[in-house]
């Protein structure tokens, strides 16, 4: 058996991943940090035939969830305070970040979660429909139908958040126009 | 797979790794998951590295004390995978834990500490061989004692060459002084660091 040391710093982004597809970054610290330590705490009791990664994304699944649940149940300041003002994207990168975000947060939570798992975390529709309960078939439509309703969310022009540059204009290219197949993110032929 | 050249239009996962964390924003989590494990009791091997005039050195400790110094020529990886073996595998990297060792083997390094106050856990060392790592601090700082003066001291005069196997398999070197002990004809003599690590010591000892 490993250092755990070693399973942290291989599996730190699949977590970070797992937990960040339910919940805002504040949250997502909370949640990874208890997951490793929950995953610690078992660590030495776990048969020599598990597979860490799915082991992980199962313990951080129910972190990332018992942290909304305790989240939902504290009043929400948020409700009432006015919505800040968006930073200026300052950097390329955290511009289409906050925009991803923006988007993956308008899917409901089943298809956030079927998206981020099967193509974030590399779960196969079987493991992500293990992990969160429901149908191998409807882990493949949830996550099918979330990457066809992203796609059109990131197609729609960028009102709120323009800067004008050229990088931005040039990168915004790369992100699939409306027009594209919408509900096929398998590539096509495959069956 | 597709055949087409990498584009968010064809691979979702382009589409999505702008969520991924910064490597400094991971490094952050790592140092609150380390205190959080801590407080949880679910830390059996801490350990941090730090620099020294003998190249960089592994530092590990359990509840009990220090378990274990490590240098760099061991491979830091592969003493920390018979760490998991023969202690536990609940290892982790905790600089905070090991902030009174780092002290101390920094202060000796500049030649301001002579003798170090700190628990140690001897689980590592057994028998014969612990028995003769218990008399190293008898030999005062700066000064050398040969391998057949240790085995006379540890009660077994014969067993110079146990003890010098004792000496160079010393899981705490540094700490428990076994580069003090060299061959009759003055020379270093084996060590877990190399001999020039032992000569380096040695030096640094005559100086201070």
């Amino acid at each position: 058996m490993e250092p755990f040391e070693r399973v942290v710093a291989r599996h730190g982004r699949t977590v970070w991943r797992v937990c960040r597809a339910v919940l805002d970054e504040h949250d997502t610290d909370d949640a990874w940090s208890e997951t490793f330590v929950a995953a610690l705490v078992a660590y030495p009791s776990l048969p020599a035939s598990t597979n860490l990664e799915a082991w992980l994304v199962t313990i951080a699944h129910r972190k990332a969830i018992d942290v909304l649940r305790a989240r939902e149940r504290r009043p929400r300041p948020v409700e009432t305070v006015p919505e800040p003002p968006p930073a200026p994207p300052h950097d390329e990168t955290v511009a289409r970040a906050d925009e991803l975000d923006g988007a993956l947060r308008t899917l409901p939570p089943g298809q956030r979660r079927a998206v981020v798992y099967h193509h974030l975390v590399g779960l196969s529709h079987r493991e992500v429909a293990e992990v969160t309960g429901i149908s191998a078939d409807a882990a493949r439509r949830a996550s099918a139908d979330g990457i066809a309703a992203l796609r059109r969310l990131l197609a729609e022009p960028a009102t709120p958040r323009r800067t004008g540059t050229s990088g931005r204009s040039a990168r915004r290219a790369s992100v699939p126009a409306a027009s594209a197949p919408p509900a096929s993110p398998e590539p096509k032929g495959t069956r | 797979m597709t055949t087409s050249p990498a584009d968010a239009s064809t691979d979702p996962r382009l589409l999505l790794t702008g969520l991924d964390p910064a490597d400094d924003r991971l490094a952050a989590l790592h140092a609150r998951f380390a205190e959080a494990a801590l407080d949880a009791g679910a830390v059996d091997v801490a350990y941090r590295t730090l620099d020294s005039p003998v190249g960089r050195l592994l530092v590990c400790a359990t509840d009990v004390g220090v378990l274990r110094v490590a240098f760099e020529i061991e491979g830091h990886d592969t003493v920390l995978d018979r760490l998991a073996a023969t202690v536990s595998p609940r290892i982790v990297e905790t600089p905070s834990r090991l902030d009174a060792v780092a002290r101390e083997l920094d202060e000796y390094f500049r030649g301001e500490r002579r003798a170090f106050d700190l628990p140690l856990d001897r689980r590592l060392s057994r028998g014969f061989q612990r028995t003769v790592l218990e008399h190293l601090p008898d030999i005062g700082y700066g000064a050398t004692a040969s391998y057949a003066a240790v085995a006379l001291a540890s009660g077994s005069p014969r067993a110079v060459r146990a003890v010098g196997t004792a000496c160079a398999t010393n899981p705490l070197p540094v700490v428990v002084p076994c580069h003090r002990v060299v061959r009759s004809d003055g020379t270093a003599g084996n060590y877990r660091g190399g001999m020039a690590a032992k000569q380096i010591l040695i030096d640094l000892e005559a100086r201070a």
